[in-house]
């Protein structure tokens, strides 16, 4: 592990243009240490921020020049102090130089490690590049960067820029960012560096790559075209998903004192006999038993390797078919990449050629792969062109796992055109159907693609990454709201969808839904959980974020109906309803149709106390909702109802709670004085009619 | 694919809260084999396996046989019975005459297929004329009517279980297309009737029968004569029974060994288009990697089967803990604890919904943008009315723009980005290919994309491109070895065939373990087709121009040459270093410890020896080598 030790030294622009997106520079670059501290304790890492008021470097102190430089931190061995220092970088003063940064940087990898560790050095650049750089003394700027260029290379450096442009910085001069663009690209072309453009938080987050493994190949071999033409190519994983960390289960059994407790806790399986013996069974003694039918057959491990399915290692070409023939969801599983050998230049044309070629024609390969000698099983799949862009690198394949007929479930479904006129979209529908489809685009010709897989980091990671930090430094604190910036990835872009806010009007206008009235239990399936990511609103959401957040708080599910469980809350959300102004009303009859129903099907007055609830509620209701009238016309009702039913004693419940009428100082409209609303309970119980 | 016995139970990723979901026990299919067991099945011979003439009778046993086979591992809760008719005994509850129920011991008439039952029905053929026999059931004269009874014994048989719950099925193989054409006049006439009326009323009990007719190779069976009526067939019925009872038992003698998966939701998901705008979705799993099958362990004295018990244990006391464990990471030299809620919570990043996000061209969706299997989703209006329709519009409208959606699919144990890819209905001749619905691809996140093409760029030249020459020669290449009519999933799995066929040879103690034809091996005849070859040497030539087998030799050689060459100078170097010291006196005197690691590793390196392990490893392996 040590002798992959990388040397990595972020180079950051502070400027003023910059601190829009520091936020988020801060964060990756946290999460960057926060991982090297796990996985990859031995790195080392030093920190430079560009564009600051002060200066401070070695090379001002050399040479001179280099102003509106700090080195923040050294390059060292990765520790907590580091991410202290990522988490509150300064806010710079000046329009900051990049170009000057990188000789900084690269002057203290030189003279920390001098020509040693090749290719483990490596820059990380991040900046908008907005700015000019300053002019050389000898030459054009060009020359000047393809000097400093020769001598990375030269050097054994690596770099990775992010330019951090669109959104995220508008009002750029366009000639000066296209010569940074121009003298950026010098580099790409060069040395090994990887130069990307970001315009969204979200992406930023993504565009580092947060943990480097180390890439290990699944083959090296012949790519076999026919028994006498052999390429020799070698085959990495091209995605592979990091997963949550696995973290070790804790012991609380030893006691505080214990310094050297490990806390570890070990698993301890035990294979016992089903027929009630405690007896363990010595691993010597089982047997693997597969099912046949209602038997289980005993199959020793020696029995199965002698007759077990035993391929020949090797990659061998079954031939081309149209790449329309398969389907993309069929692709199984990550993908795979195969490169030609490097350094072998026929290799490598003779990949090229093919990639070229099946990509005119629009084919594929199918493969049959068998990695390693000893695997149980062969893989089969398709060989896809990826053609590259960059002149640096050679043309290659993409590799994707194919299902055999066993894999494949033949469920048949209905088809579309076979349900009932009643289920098919009529043509106004179809029509607000394809404005959404066409409006709500992601990929908008022109502007960077949103939620580009390669640079969409994955939230969950992010989170635990930085609960972890904040762990460490207070052990019990709670789980962090899920970052602002990371919502975007988990929630529809507020934005884009206010942009378009009339297709969705239209979306919504032209299909109705309803809650199936038989499946009443099963629908609370479909009401959603409290997301905990969303528990806290953001400060700083804008107004459009607001009014997007303010809807989404209704319910999913749109109640209709007053139901018999929870009639108050069932008619509240009802009165609250914002979609029609009909709503009031009719959740106002519904509640009365509830209250008359519970108070004619009480036995011994059981119902009674769920009927005060509800008249509670409807009171409450009307008063907010300023609809003084029908309240007090329904209780009027139910005095008469009453005395009728000879349920004076439900209403002599109603004074000690106050649910008189609906007085003017309540709500405007009423025309009962706050007196005659006291009053009616009074005059009402001597003698019924008033 | 592995075959990952860890893997085995797992039908998806999700975790178990989709339980409640699951439909209740899929419906089983009860099939009683009715075979004609009469001297014309045994007297009338077709051209069978190998150019050897096979009985009717022989023919019918090995495609049930077969048939068996197949069932025990793609559908083992499936019950069967196997029965003869026109036999000289009877064996039948009902005891009729000229009915012989076929069973083995430890199992019901209708009951799970065996390997027992397999095995001994496979040596049936020799004992059958010894044991049960074969005698017309039919004759002028007498009452006696065997078919009649062998549909009242096959519908008793299945008397068990609801209709509701199992597809109930009586399988009839005969080649005697006139059963009662020795009689005359009203005997002919009553038999037909009771005949006929007794397999309606077992049709009416929702039995179905099915005819798996034989022809004599003389005379086409003539299903008009009798079994049309039995069948209730008119009209264009008829006139495609034969051909397709023909293709019925081809089936049936070459079916895969495969695993079936009753259809069944995996989960219901609420697919939120807007806000106020959510639907109802179901998905399904349909392309899972198949494994062979659950495992059990067994005591392999007793074979009874074991139970596993897990139990934690404390590193430091030891002691055994009860509670569900908090879990901790190393970080910052401490031990930073967390309690599985918070875990879970910090999972949980989303409502459980499926949120959309938006639309993508569906160029953007790269090849390279793959995790795992997919998921299909169909709706359902099951819950929400009106999702159906919804999801119709906007199925049309990605097929037609060519769209698919972004969006978030929040489940608790893995939360992710995915594609929603519309699939338009596929059908061939009438059978439906590729289901009509959307399709959710699993997308990757940054963190799990690996830019491995770029870790070894050429700095000093631009990477090598093939000419137009070079990929013309590669477009004739492809065009001759082009798989035209080329299906996805047209290749039998050989690791998960070869399992099968070692676990059918071992539980029916067969000798031979059947050969398993590995389809996944490229087509050698085809390419070594002269054109084929042509176009491949061809292409050869262009890119690697004479110079071929002297590359590919040069860089084996190459490779090699350096590693030996290496190693070479090491033992060289040891040699050298070694000579320094008087090794055989070191070791008589017993002063090899007193020397450096380094110094015994000279005499190790100098000698070819592994040079790993301890220092008292080292001396002792010295010593061996001196011979001590």
């Amino acid at each position: 592990m040590a002798r992959n030790k990388e040397k990595l030294v972020l180079l950051l622009d502070v400027g003023p243009s910059m601190h829009s997106v520091l936020p988020e520079v801060e964060k990756v670059c946290s999460m960057l240490v926060e991982k090297k501290l796990i996985f990859r304790k031995n790195d080392e890492v030093g920190v430079v921020v560009f564009g600051t008021e002060e200066t401070n470097n070695d090379l001002t102190k050399e040479v001179g020049g280099y102003d509106n430089i700090v080195v923040l931190e050294d390059i060292k061995v990765v520790d907590g102090d580091l991410i202290d220092t990522l988490q509150k970088l300064p806010r710079g003063t000046v329009d900051g130089d990049f170009l000057d940064a990188i000789v900084v940087g690269m002057d203290m990898l030189i003279k920390k490690y001098k020509d040693i560790h090749k290719g483990k050095k490596r820059l990380c650049l991040i900046t908008n590049a907005i700015h000019p750089i300053k002019d050389s003394l000898e030459g054009t700027k060009e020359d000047q960067v393809e000097t400093i260029a020769a001598q990375m290379t030269a050097q054994g450096m690596k770099m990775e820029s992010i330019v951090v442009r669109g959104r995220l910085s508008q009002d750029a001069n366009t000639r000066i960012m296209n010569e940074n663009d121009r003298l950026l690209s010098i580099f790409s072309k060069q040395t090994c560096t990887r130069t990307v453009y970001v315009d969204s938080p979200t992406s930023l987050l993504g565009a580092l790559k947060t943990r480097r493994i180390t890439p290990v190949t699944v083959f090296r071999g012949d790519l076999e075209l026919s028994p006498n033409m052999k390429i020799k190519v070698w085959v990495y994983k091209r995605t592979q998903e990091e997963k949550f960390p696995t973290l070790k289960k804790y012991s609380e059994k030893a006691t505080q004192t214990n310094k050297f407790a490990t806390h570890q806790v070990k698993v301890d399986y035990e294979y016992k006999s089903v027929d009630g013996s405690s007896k363990v069974v010595p691993p010597e003694q089982r047997i693997k038993g597969y099912r046949y039918g209602p038997q289980v057959v005993p199959i020793s491990a020696a029995e199965w390797d002698a007759v077990k399915f035993k391929p020949e290692k090797g990659v061998k070409l079954l031939g081309f078919t149209d790449a329309s023939n398969i389907i993309r969801h069929y692709y199984m599983k990550d993908v795979y990449l195969f490169i030609a050998e490097p350094g072998n230049t026929r290799a490598i044309l003779a990949v090229s050629a093919i990639a070229r070629a099946m990509k005119e024609m629009n084919k594929v390969a199918m493969l049959r792969c068998v990695w390693r000698q000893g695997q149980q099983n062969v893989v089969l799949g398709v060989l896809t062109p990826n053609i590259s862009q960059n002149d640096k690198i050679p043309d290659s394949f993409y590799f994707n796992v194919l299902p055999f007929i066993e894999d494949v479930r033949e469920y048949q479904f209905p088809s579309v055109n076979s349900f009932p006129v009643s289920w098919q979209p009529n043509e106004q529908q179809q029509k607000a159907a394809d404005e959404l489809v066409q409006m709500l685009n992601l990929a908008p010709s022109g502007k960077e693609e949103a939620l580009l897989p390669d640079f969409t980091p994955n939230p969950v990671l992010q989170r635990f990454y930085h609960h972890l930090e904040l762990k460490s430094k207070q052990p019990d604190a709670a789980v962090p709201p899920l970052d602002g910036t990371l919502k975007r990835i988990t929630e529809p872009d507020p934005e884009l969808f206010f942009e378009n806010k009339s297709v969705i009007d239209a979306l919504r206008k032209h299909f109705e839904l309803k809650e199936n009235p038989k499946l009443k239990k099963s629908a609370r399936l479909l009401l959603p959980e409290k997301p905990s990511g969303s528990n806290h609103e953001d400060g700083d959401a804008d107004v459009s974020a607001q009014a997007v957040n303010s809807i989404e708080k209704s319910p999913v599910v749109k109640i209709e109906k007053i139901g018999d469980l929870t009639p108050v809350q069932d008619f509240e959300v009802i009165m609250s309803r914002r979609d029609s102004p009909e709503w009031v009303g009719k959740a106002i009859k519904e509640m009365r149709d509830k209250i008359l129903g519970l108070l004619s099907d009480s036995h011994e007055g059981d119902n009674h106390l769920k009927a005060l609830e509800c008249i509670a509620g409807l009171r409450k209701g009307c008063i907010l909702e300023q609809e003084p009238e029908p309240y007090n016309n329904f209780l009027r009702y139910l005095n008469l109802y009453c005395q009728q039913k000879g349920m004076s004693n439900f209403w002599q419940l109603l004074a000690p709670r106050k649910l008189t009428l609906i007085s003017k100082s309540e709500a405007a409209d009423s025309d009962v004085t706050d007196d005659e609303a006291r009053r009616f309970f009074v005059k009402a119980e001597p003698k019924p009619k008033d | 694919m592995d075959l990952d016995p860890e893997d085995v139970f797992k039908d998806e990723e999700d975790d178990s809260d989709n339980e409640i979901f699951q439909q209740s026990a899929s419906s089983k299919e009860y099939a009683v084999y009715l075979v004609d067991a009469s001297p014309k099945m045994f007297n009338t011979t077709c051209p069978g396996k190998d150019q050897k003439d096979e009985t009717h009778f022989h023919l019918a046993v090995s495609c049930i046989a077969e048939s068996l086979k197949t069932q025990i591992i793609s559908r083992s809760y499936d019950e069967v019975a196997i029965c003869f008719f026109n036999t000289r005994e009877k064996k039948n509850l009902q005891d009729l005459n000229g009915v012989f129920v076929f069973n083995v011991a430890e199992r019901e008439h209708l009951d799970r297929p065996t390997a027992r039952l397999i095995k001994e029905f496979d040596c049936l053929q020799e004992s059958f004329m010894r044991e049960i026999g074969s005698q017309y059931g039919i004759v002028p004269g007498s009452r006696e009517n065997s078919l009649y009874n062998a549909l009242w014994v096959a519908q008793a048989l299945l008397r068990k279980g609801s209709i509701k719950t199992a597809d109930k099925r009586i399988l009839l193989f005969t080649n005697e297309d006139d059963p009662f054409g020795r009689l005359q006049g009203a005997a002919k006439a009553d038999m037909t009737r009771t005949s006929l009326q007794r397999a309606k009323d077992a049709q009416d009990l929702g039995i179905s029968i099915e005819l798996l007719p034989l022809s004599c190779p003389d005379e086409e069976f003539n299903v008009k004569v009798f079994y049309a009526d039995l069948l209730g067939l008119d009209g264009e019925d008829l006139v495609q029974f034969m051909p397709s009872a023909g293709q019925k038992l081809e089936d049936m003698k070459d079916q895969l060994r495969k695993r079936m998966f009753t259809k069944r939701i995996i989960r219901k998901i609420t697919f939120v288009i807007t806000n106020g705008l959510s639907i109802q979705l179901n998905t399904y799993a349909l392309i899972r990697p198949t494994v062979p099958g659950a495992i059990t362990w067994l005591d392999s004295v007793t074979n009874l089967p074991l139970k596993i018990e897990r139990s934690l244990i404390c590193e430091d006391t030891g002691a055994l803990i009860q509670e569900p464990p908090k879990r901790f990471q190393p970080y910052r030299n401490e031990n930073v604890k967390f309690s599985m809620d918070e875990i879970s919570e910090m999972k949980r990043i989303s409502t459980g919904c499926l949120r959309l996000l938006g639309f993508k061209p569906l160029r953007c969706l790269k090849d390279y943008h793959n995790l795992r299997p997919s998921t299909f989703v169909y709706p359902s209006d099951q819950e929400v009315v009106g999702s159906t329709c919804i999801f119709i519009a906007l199925y049309r409208s990605m097929l037609q723009l060519k769209r698919f959606a972004v969006a978030f699919y929040g489940s608790s144990s893995h939360p992710q980005l995915v594609a929603l890819v519309a699939q338009d209905e596929i059908a061939k001749a009438g059978v439906q290919i590729e289901p009509p619905g959307m399709h959710m691809i699993y997308l990757p996140y940054s963190d799990d994309i690996r830019d491995v093409e770029e870790i070894f760029p050429d700095t000093d030249d631009d990477a090598p491109r093939a000419d137009e020459d070079q990929i013309q020669k590669a477009a004739a290449l492809i065009k001759r070895i082009d798989m035209r009519d080329f299906s996805v999933s047209q290749f039998a799995n050989p690791a998960l065939q070869r399992h099968y066929a070692v676990l059918q040879a071992l539980a029916l103690e067969e000798d031979d373990i059947p050969e398993i034809i590995d389809e996944t091996l490229p087509d050698e005849e085809g390419l070594a087709r002269p054109a084929v070859v042509k176009a491949i040497e061809e292409f050869k030539l262009s890119v690697y121009g004479d110079k071929y087998d002297e590359e590919s030799d040069f860089l084996g050689k190459g490779k090699v040459g350096e590693v030996s060459r290496k190693r070479k100078t090491i033992v060289e170097n040891a040699a050298k270093e070694s000579a320094n010291y008087d090794w055989a006196d070191l070791a008589e005197n017993g002063q090899l410890k007193d020397l450096t690691v380094a110094a015994l590793k000279t005499y190790l390196s100098a000698h070819n020896l592994p040079v790993a392990g301890k220092k008292e490893a080292l001396i002792s392996r010295i010593l061996t080598h001196m011979g001590k």
